[in-house]
C-alpha cells in the first residue's frame, strides 16, 4: 500500500486542497477587512478632531479660564472638576467594590441570594446613566441634603461604576484558578491569608483594569452630573488647583463640552473640538498609565 | 538497497531545532520502520516530544521554532514547498498525552476527519455508518459504544476517549499514527487496553510512541530509540536495547540510574 505511490508525489496538494485554501484565504481576508473597518472610523475621529482643535491646541487652553461668556479663553475649571469628580467618584467606589466582590466571591456560600445579587449587580451594570442620575437627584440632593454639590455628583458617579467594579472584579477573581487556593487551605492558610497571598496577586491586573475603565466611563458621562452637581459656569482663576469646595458646584469637561457645542453663542470653532481631544488624552493617559501599572505587577509578582 | 529504504517509513537527516535560543534537536538521524512500533524513550526534556511533533509538522504553529535538517516520510522530504500540510497531517496523525476528543457526539468526532478532507456529500449516510463501525471495532470500542454513538465524546472515560482520539484517525486511513505519551493519564486497565489496541493495530500503521515507562516500551515496541539531551544516542531492537545496550548513558538510564 505504501509503495503504490511515487514518493515525489507524496503529500502534494490535491484539487481539494487547493479549493479549501482558497476558501481559507478569503475567510481570512474577510476577518482582516472587519479588522480594518473597525480601525478606519477610529482614526479618523481622532484624527478629525486633532485637526479641527489644531488653533487651540497649548498649553494656555488647558491652564487658562474661560473669558467672554465661555467663547474663548481655556477650559481649566472644567478640567479640575472632572478630576474632582473622577477621583472622588473612584475613592469611593473602587474600595466598596472590590471589597465586596471579594466578600461575594470568596465567602459567600454559591446559593440562590448570591445568584440574586449576582444577578442583580451584572443587570445593574446595564442601567442607563440617565437612570442613575434620577437616582442620584432624589437620593443625594434631596433626601441626603447634600444638595447640588460635588460630593453629590460623585457619589452618583460612584453609585454608577460600583457595579461595574463589582462585576470585573469577581471575573478576575474567579479567573484564578480553585488548584491554586486549594493548594494553600490545604497547609492550613485562613480564607484572608489565601486572598492576601495568593488571590489576589493574581487578579490584581484584572481588577485594576476593571477599575481604569470605570476612570474613562466617569469622566465622560454626562448626565448623572448634570442632575446632581455640575454648573453651567464657575469663575475659577487661571491654573488654581484646589478651586472648589465639596458642598460647592463644579464645572465639568463633559459637561462643559456640551454647553459650549449647544448653549454658548457664538464660540471660537477649534475650542470644543480642544475640549474633546483634552477629555480623549485624559482618558487615554489614565488607560496608558494602567497599561504601563499591570505590566510593572506582573513582573514584581511578589508584593 | 531500494527494497530495504522502502521499508523505511520515517527518516531525519541531521535535523536541527530550536525554541528561540535553546536547542532542543541536535544532529538527529534515525530511520523508523515501516510497520513496527518505534518507542522514543528518554529522560524529561530529552527532545522525545519535540522529534514527535516533528513528523506531521506540528511544532510548527509556534512562531519561535526553527527546524533544519530533513525529514522524509514514506520517501518525501516533508519540508519540501510542494508538500501540503493538510494532507501530510492526514496521513500522519497524532494521539495526545491527554485525550483530546472534540466536544461533539461519538460519531460526529470519527467521521470528523472525513468531513473536513472531502465534499460536501461524498458520503451516504450508510457509508458512513459502516466507517464509525469499523474504527470501533478496530479500537475495540463497539460493544461498548454502538447503543451510545450520540452521547458526547467528553463524557466517556478517559480509556475510551482515548481509544476513540485514535479511532478518529482511522478513517483517514494513515500511514503513521504519533503517540505522545498516550497512557499517561489513565490507570492500569487503561493503559493495557491501550497497549492491546497497539498490538492489534501493528503491521496497519507504522506506529511511533513517546513514553517514561520503560516498561512500556519493552512491552509494546519493535524498535527503541535512546535520547538524551536533543541527541540520538542509540536505536536498535527493543530486545537488543534492553539486554545489551552499546552506550553506557543507555546502560544507566534503563537501570535506572537517572531520569
Amino acid at each position: 500500500m505504501a509503495d503504490a505511490i511515487d514518493p515525489a508525489t507524496r503529500f502534494a496538494k490535491t484539487d481539494f486542497v487547493i479549493r479549501k485554501e482558497r476558501i481559507q484565504a478569503i475567510s481570512k481576508a474577510l476577518f482582516l477587512i472587519m479588522v480594518v473597518i473597525m480601525i478606519i472610523p477610529l482614526l479618523s475621529i481622532i484624527a478629525y478632531l486633532v485637526y479641527h482643535a489644531m488653533p487651540s491646541l497649548n498649553w494656555e487652553f488647558l491652564i487658562e479660564a474661560p473669558k467672554k461668556g465661555m467663547s474663548e479663553g481655556g477650559i481649566w475649571p472644567a478640567f479640575v472638576g472632572t478630576l474632582y469628580l473622577v477621583v472622588i467618584s473612584l475613592a469611593i467606589a473602587a474600595p466598596i467594590g472590590v471589597f465586596a466582590a471579594i466578600y461575594l466571591n470568596e465567602y459567600a456560600k454559591e446559593n440562590w441570594f448570591n445568584r440574586i445579587i449576582h444577578l442583580a449587580v451584572i443587570n445593574l451594570a446595564g442601567v442607563p446613566s440617565i437612570v442613575h442620575a434620577l437616582f442620584g437627584l432624589g437620593a443625594f440632593v434631596y433626601a441626603a441634603q447634600f444638595g447640588y454639590s460635588i460630593i453629590s455628583a460623585s457619589l452618583t458617579l460612584a453609585i454608577m461604576t460600583l457595579p461595574v467594579i463589582i462585576a470585573s472584579t469577581r471575573e478576575a477573581l474567579a479567573s484564578v484558578p480553585a488548584s491554586f487556593r486549594e493548594a494553600c487551605w490545604n497547609v492550613g492558610a485562613t480564607r484572608w491569608q489565601t486572598i492576601r497571598a495568593i488571590v489576589l496577586p493574581n487578579s490584581i491586573s484584572g481588577i485594576l483594569t476593571g477599575i481604569i475603565l470605570q476612570v474613562s466611563r466617569a469622566a465622560g458621562e454626562t448626565a448623572p452630573i448634570m442632575f446632581t452637581g455640575a454648573v453651567f459656569y464657575k469663575a475659577v482663576a487661571r491654573g488654581e488647583l484646589f478651586p472648589y469646595y465639596l458642598n460647592e458646584q463644579c464645572m465639568a469637561l463633559s459637561m462643559h463640552l456640551y454647553t459650549i457645542s449647544t448653549q454658548v453663542p457664538n464660540v471660537k470653532e477649534s475650542i470644543p473640538y480642544a475640549t474633546a481631544v483634552v477629555l480623549l488624552c485624559s482618558v487615554l493617559v489614565v488607560n496608558a498609565s494602567a497599561i504601563a501599572l499591570r505590566v510593572w505587577l506582573r513582573n514584581h509578582k511578589k508584593w | 538497497m531500494q527494497s530495504e529504504s522502502m521499508q523505511l517509513c520515517i527518516q531525519t537527516r541531521n535535523l536541527n531545532l530550536w525554541y528561540g535560543q535553546f536547542q532542543a534537536l541536535k544532529d538527529v538521524n534515525i530511520d523508523v520502520r515501516h510497520g513496527l512500533i518505534t518507542s522514543l524513550i528518554g529522560p524529561s526534556g530529552c527532545g522525545k516530544t519535540t522529534l514527535l511533533r516533528c513528523f506531521n509538522r506540528i511544532n510548527e504553529r509556534f512562531s519561535y521554532v526553527r527546524t533544519k535538517g530533513e525529514i522524509k516520510v514514506l520517501g518525501k522530504n516533508i519540508y519540501d514547498p510542494d508538500v501540503s500540510l493538510i494532507e501530510l497531517r492526514k496521513s500522519v496523525g497524532m494521539v495526545f498525552q491527554r485525550p483530546n476528543p472534540v466536544p461533539i457526539s461519538v460519531y460526529e468526532n470519527i467521521v470528523f476527519g472525513l468531513r473536513i478532507h472531502n465534499r460536501f456529500g461524498v458520503f451516504q449516510k450508510n457509508q458512513l455508518d459502516e466507517i464509525v463501525e469499523k474504527s470501533l471495532i478496530e479500537v475495540g470500542l463497539w460493544k461498548d459504544l454502538k447503543d451510545r454513538l450520540k452521547v458526547k465524546a467528553t463524557s466517556l472515560q478517559l480509556e475510551q476517549q482515548q481509544k476513540l482520539c485514535i479511532a478518529r484517525l482511522l478513517p483517514l486511513k494513515p500511514e503513521v499514527i504519533l503517540m505522545d505519551e498516550p497512557c499517561s493519564a489513565l490507570d492500569v486497565e487503561g493503559t493495557r487496553a491501550i497497549e492491546d489496541l497497539m498490538y492489534n493495530l501493528r503491521g496497519h500503521y507504522t506506529i511511533v510512541i513517546v513514553t517514561h515507562n520503560m516498561a512500556q516500551a519493552r512491552r509494546t515496541s519493535d524498535e527503541c530509540i535512546f535520547m538524551l539531551l536533543g541527541e540520538k544516542i542509540e536505536h536498535d531492537r527493543t530486545e537488543n536495547l534492553f539486554l545489551n545496550p552499546r552506550d553506557p548513558r543507555t546502560a544507566e538510564y534503563i537501570e535506572g540510574r537517572y531520569g
